[in-house]
């Protein structure tokens, strides 16, 4: 009886070592890059001020927060050109990539066959192709959103094509018995369960096709009062307005961030009831 | 001399036959064989098991009969001539094999509505067989909030729901423990007196095809072939009682002789071959 009791009495001190431990976790986990961060940017307004560096090298974090006040109507009607584009060409990877992985799924050969043909896609530099598209596409628009979408839609097409081939056999074989067509096979076994791994997909081409939409425009060369932040940004460099330049940097950041989040936020939402990457969250 | 004593088993009830495999072969495209010149008899309503070691064929034998499968030589006569009509047949996997993203509901809606059975229409054949199988109140969980025993239960559940006429399981409880095996077999036997389908139950347990079946085919390995049949005539149901008498014991003795035998000539095989 008494080992069993002091069994528990030694015992209870390592469990409430772990817990403690697990809270200073779940408090480290914000607070510590916050305050890194924090420290990073006084860091980087001390240096300003010490060398006295001038604003149009190394602008002080309050001067970009200015910036960003006092230039919001510019950037921000510069952020939602960007935006249109991102937003546009990651819908258009996302039709395009699932839809050629489910085309892809139909049959080995079709797979064998232009596999290839995506992966050239996704290996030749953005920049490098851009002078054709040039070429061959008049509209603006158009040309921006075929740039950011050759970037963003090769995860979502290899993901989904992963996942629509890792079926489990038992299942499949579950599906055969019953008489499912090949629709049905799509539409109940294979679409959910390659879910996860096109999730995973998004993710990634959500940050791309904000890059590619930037990339484009930079290469684009767009000016003018309907121009993206890309363009905000070669401007504010030709006029050595580092403020603006920053400013809009910033929010090119906060851009990509919020995408990821909102990413994130809906892959956890549909997977976080019967998937193992949604569960350990959970915990 | 043991093709015999099998083939005189039906020989007294040809009428209540389902299906015949006659001399049924499998060889894979790598070259093994994995079943050779199976001659086996299965009449309506038998619960019969296919006791062997691993690589007897015996889950093999049963994806033949599934129609997943077909076989390299020989026929599957069914009665009434014909393939088999795949609605007529229920599968249990050695895994539960359950949609992950599916409640227990969906999942056992899924071989009615792959059949274009709507929610509604289904919900009563659903609900009835959720019952069977001790599930109800669990429509709303999914696959891994429920424990191995109670997944298992959902398999079985959806491969009962389109009432089929033979239930084909493939070694479905090896991966439980004891006290769950026992409660599914219980379960299940209840599930077969009141129904009367036909089972074809593969395992590698000889107490728990005793305890099951009224008939046990043991197989032997390399290559896959029926060794030799037990008649097990013990009355149902079978309950606990049952399950300790000393008639259980001696019919898991002989049972347990024929494996061994059975596992002795293939060892003896092996060396003729090589």
């Amino acid at each position: 009886m008494t080992a069993i009791d002091e069994r528990v009495l030694e015992l209870d001190p390592e469990e409430a070592r772990r817990v403690r431990q697990e809270r200073f976790e779940r408090i480290g986990r914000w607070v510590l890059p916050l305050a890194i961060m924090i420290l990073a940017i006084w860091v980087w307004d001390r240096i300003c001020v010490w060398n006295e560096i001038p604003q149009y090298i190394l602008p002080r974090p309050g001067v970009v927060l200015w910036t960003l006040y006092n230039d919001a109507g510019l950037l921000f009607s510069s952020l939602l050109v960007t935006l249109r584009i991102t937003f546009l060409s990651l819908a258009l990877a996302v039709i395009g990539g699932v839809g050629l992985a489910v085309l892809f799924a139909q049959s080995k050969w079709v797979e064998m066959s232009f596999f290839p043909f995506a992966i050239v896609l996704q290996v030749t530099p953005i920049v490098a192709i851009f002078p054709l598209i040039n070429i061959y596409v008049n509209d603006q628009t158009t040309k921006l959103l075929l740039c950011a979408w050759i970037v963003a839609f090769f995860p979502i097409l290899s993901n989904t094509t992963l996942g629509l081939n890792s079926v489990d056999r038992n299942l499949r074989d579950m599906f055969k018995l019953n008489g499912a067509t090949r629709w049905q096979q799509l539409r109940y076994l294979r679409l959910p369960a390659a879910m996860p791994y096109f999730l995973g997909g998004l993710k990634i081409a959500g940050g791309l096709s904000l890059i590619g939409a930037v990339v484009a425009e930079f290469v684009a060369g767009t000016t003018g009062q309907s121009s993206g932040l890309a363009s905000r940004i070669i401007e504010a460099g030709y006029r050595l307005n580092a403020p603006r330049l920053f400013a809009a940097l910033f929010l090119i950041s906060l851009t990509g961030i919020l995408i990821f989040l909102v990413l994130s936020l809906i892959s956890h939402l549909i997977l976080r009831r019967w998937h193992e990457s949604a569960l350990k969250q959970e915990r | 001399m043991i093709r015999e004593k099998v083939a005189q088993a039906p020989a007294s009830d040809v009428a209540s036959t389902l299906l015949a495999l006659r001399g049924v072969g499998k060889v894979f495209s790598n070259g093994v064989t994995a079943l050779s010149d199976v001659d086996l008899t299965i009449r309506e309503g038998d619960f019969l098991s296919l006791l062997g070691p691993s690589g007897c064929g015996k889950s093999t034998a049963l994806r033949l009969i599934a129609g997943l499968s077909t076989p390299t030589s020989g026929v599957l006569d069914w009665r009434g001539g014909g393939s088999a009509d795949r609605s007529n047949i229920g599968f249990v996997f050695q895994e539960p094999t359950l949609l992950p993203w599916a409640n227990v509901f969906d999942n056992v809606w899924l071989p009615l509505r792959l059949k274009g059975i709507s929610r509604a229409k289904a919900t009563p054949a659903i609900t009835e067989m959720l019952a069977r199988v001790h599930l109800t109140g669990f429509e709303d969980a999914v696959p891994r909030e429920l424990s191995g025993g109670m997944k298992m239960r959902v398999s079985i559940a959806r491969a009962m729901v389109t009432k089929p006429r033979v239930l084909l399981m493939d070694e479905p409880f090896a991966a439980l423990d004891e006290i769950t095996r026992f409660k599914l077999n219980n379960d299940l036997l209840e599930l077969w007196q009141d129904e009367r389908f036909t089972v074809v139950f593969v395992t590698h347990s000889v107490f728990e095809s005793v305890f099951l079946s009224n008939r046990v085919v043991v197989m032997a390995a390399r290559p896959g072939r029926v060794f030799d049949e037990l008649a097990i005539e013990a009355s149902y149901p079978r309950d606990e009682a049952f399950r300790t008498s000393p008639d259980y014991a001696a019919l898991c003795r002989q049972a347990s002789d024929v494996l061994v035998k059975a596992i002795n000539s293939t060892a003896g095989a092996h060396h003729d071959g090589h």
